[in-house]
């Protein structure tokens, strides 16, 4: 259903939703496109004429400002024009529809909607009802795929280590709400990954979880074993609150990233979070700025990975 | 000429000859040696053995520059340019076959995304007629006349050679 929406029919990328269904030629074209326009970053004007005459929306129902910003800059440097729409304050807390929100915008001759909601869904369902020639991307939706968080890290593993097949890889956290978990596992088992493991306590984990084509740990020493690249996750605060945790400091005795538990994984392991991280509650401060964390790496890589996501569909409707 | 005097070694010497002409009388500082991804570079990697230039060769990809995105989309082997700041430099830039001249103002677009140059100076292995653009080359290897549903294209990079193809008309 996904494929269906996302490729139109000759088989290019109209919208970006979820990474789940996409071939693993699709993803690797996506993080080869983001190599090349890395180079855009060191370019005196950091800017290609790529999208100059288009309009891109960032349209969140939900505060981001990290993921937002990357968004605006991918857009910039490729020469569109942006708009940043907060909809928690703007037209649909009037009252006005969310497809009363989007018909207006695409009157004003909008060409792409990045689209964060709280909903799982609703990228989809503005992708399904958008004129033609305009594209949704996926910023996140709920509980259900956050594709292009998914894409940087991949890209951050690539660069590192090349070759997927031999990778073991243990996402550690809160899986159960991550958006970014559920991406992250459908692009490596698409690129081939050896194993990915999912590292959490039981009330933080999917029902039949193993059924994404994981294997399930329940305790961290395990999951860290020998692993090639360890993702950790954000907690959310509210968690704490909804009684599937005791306590932060709980969790960070059972399920956070320190020194002498990274130990346990391979010497060249590499340490990654999709951020804000939460210092002393899923990482340890010297874990996070350690050698092997590249978690400022991913923050860079996201502009080049969204750069090549917004050309990829935007060259793929007819101007 | 005709396609069957498209020798590459008398178009290389003769472009490589004019460039040298050109390095001498417009007295070019330390030029900087850009070739146009993938003809072009294939032509500027011979050219900077046979001019003596040190400097590391630049490469240009015009993917992102492209006056047809919205018509094409994206091309699907982009790879990066390689290109030190043309701040104040002196630029040769190289290029296959110069035809429309839409590729140039692309390429010359792009260079001065990377600074502005003191000069720069168009070179290309072969010319032919229907330019779209007011683009003409410093330095030529030779010059060929095609009909309109002609194509002409490098294919390299060893042995490097040129091929005249016919296409449909759009």
């Amino acid at each position: 259903m996904s494929c269906v929406l996302q490729l139109d029919a000759g088989g290019r990328l109209r919208h970006f939703l979820t990474v789940e269904g996409l071939g693993r030629d699709w993803l690797e074209r996506i993080m080869d496109t983001a190599e090349s326009f890395e180079s855009v970053a060191v370019q005196k004007v950091k800017k290609v004429p790529l999208l100059r005459g288009k309009t891109v929306v960032n349209l969140f129902f939900e505060t981001s400002t990290r993921t937002r910003t990357t968004f605006e800059l991918a857009a910039k440097r490729l020469s569109a024009d942006v708009l940043n729409i907060n909809v928690a304050v703007s037209a649909t807390a009037k009252g006005e529809s969310l497809l009363d929100t989007i018909r207006n915008l695409e009157a004003m001759g909008v060409d792409m909607f990045v689209v964060r909601h709280a909903e799982s869904g609703a990228a989809h369902f503005i992708a399904r009802h958008v004129a033609p020639h305009v594209s949704v991307i996926n910023a996140g939706d709920g509980r259900h795929a956050h594709p292009t968080q998914a894409m940087l890290d991949m890209f951050t593993i690539r660069r590192h280590k090349r070759d997927f097949s031999r990778l073991t890889v243990a996402i550690v956290g809160d899986i159960l709400h991550s958006r970014v978990a559920r991406s992250q596992i459908h692009a490596l088992n698409t690129l081939g990954a050896r194993e990915v493991r999912v590292v959490a306590p039981r009330t933080l984990l999917p029902v039949a979880v193993e059924r994404l084509g994981v294997r399930v740990c329940h305790d961290l020493d395990a999951g860290l074993e020998d692993a090639d690249v360890v993702i950790m996750l954000r907690l959310q605060k509210e968690r704490m609150q909804g009684a599937l945790l005791p306590s932060e400091r709980e969790f960070f005795r059972c399920f956070g990233l320190t020194a002498a538990r990274l130990r346990r994984a391979r010497p060249d392991c590499l340490v990654m979070h999709p951020g804000p991280i939460n210092r002393g509650v899923e990482i340890a401060s010297e874990v996070a700025d350690c050698s092997r964390s590249v978690i400022l790496e991913q923050v860079g890589h996201g502009i080049a990975i969204r750069m090549a996501v917004m050309a990829l569909t935007l060259g793929a409707v007819q101007g | 000429m005709n396609a069957e005097a498209l020798d590459i070694d008398t178009l290389l010497q003769n472009l490589a000859d004019c460039l040298r002409r050109q390095i001498e009388t417009r007295r070019l500082r330390d030029p900087l040696l850009v070739g146009i991804h993938t003809g072009g570079v294939w032509i500027a990697e011979r050219l900077r053995e046979r001019l003596g230039i040190e400097t590391p060769l630049g490469r240009l990809n015009i993917a992102f520059y492209r006056d047809d995105f919205s018509r094409i989309g994206m091309h699907p082997e982009v790879r990066p340019s390689q290109l030190p700041s043309t701040e104040n430099r002196d630029v040769i830039l190289i290029d296959d076959v110069l035809y429309t001249g839409r590729t140039i103002r692309a390429a010359l677009n792009e260079l001065f995304d990377y600074g502005r140059p003191r000069q720069v100076i168009l070179g290309v292995l072969i010319e032919r007629d229907g330019r779209e653009l007011p683009i003409q080359p410093d330095c030529v290897g030779g010059r060929v006349s095609l009909g309109p549903d002609q194509r002409i294209k490098l294919t390299g990079p060893d042995p490097l050679k040129l091929e005249i193809h016919t296409v449909e008309a759009p």
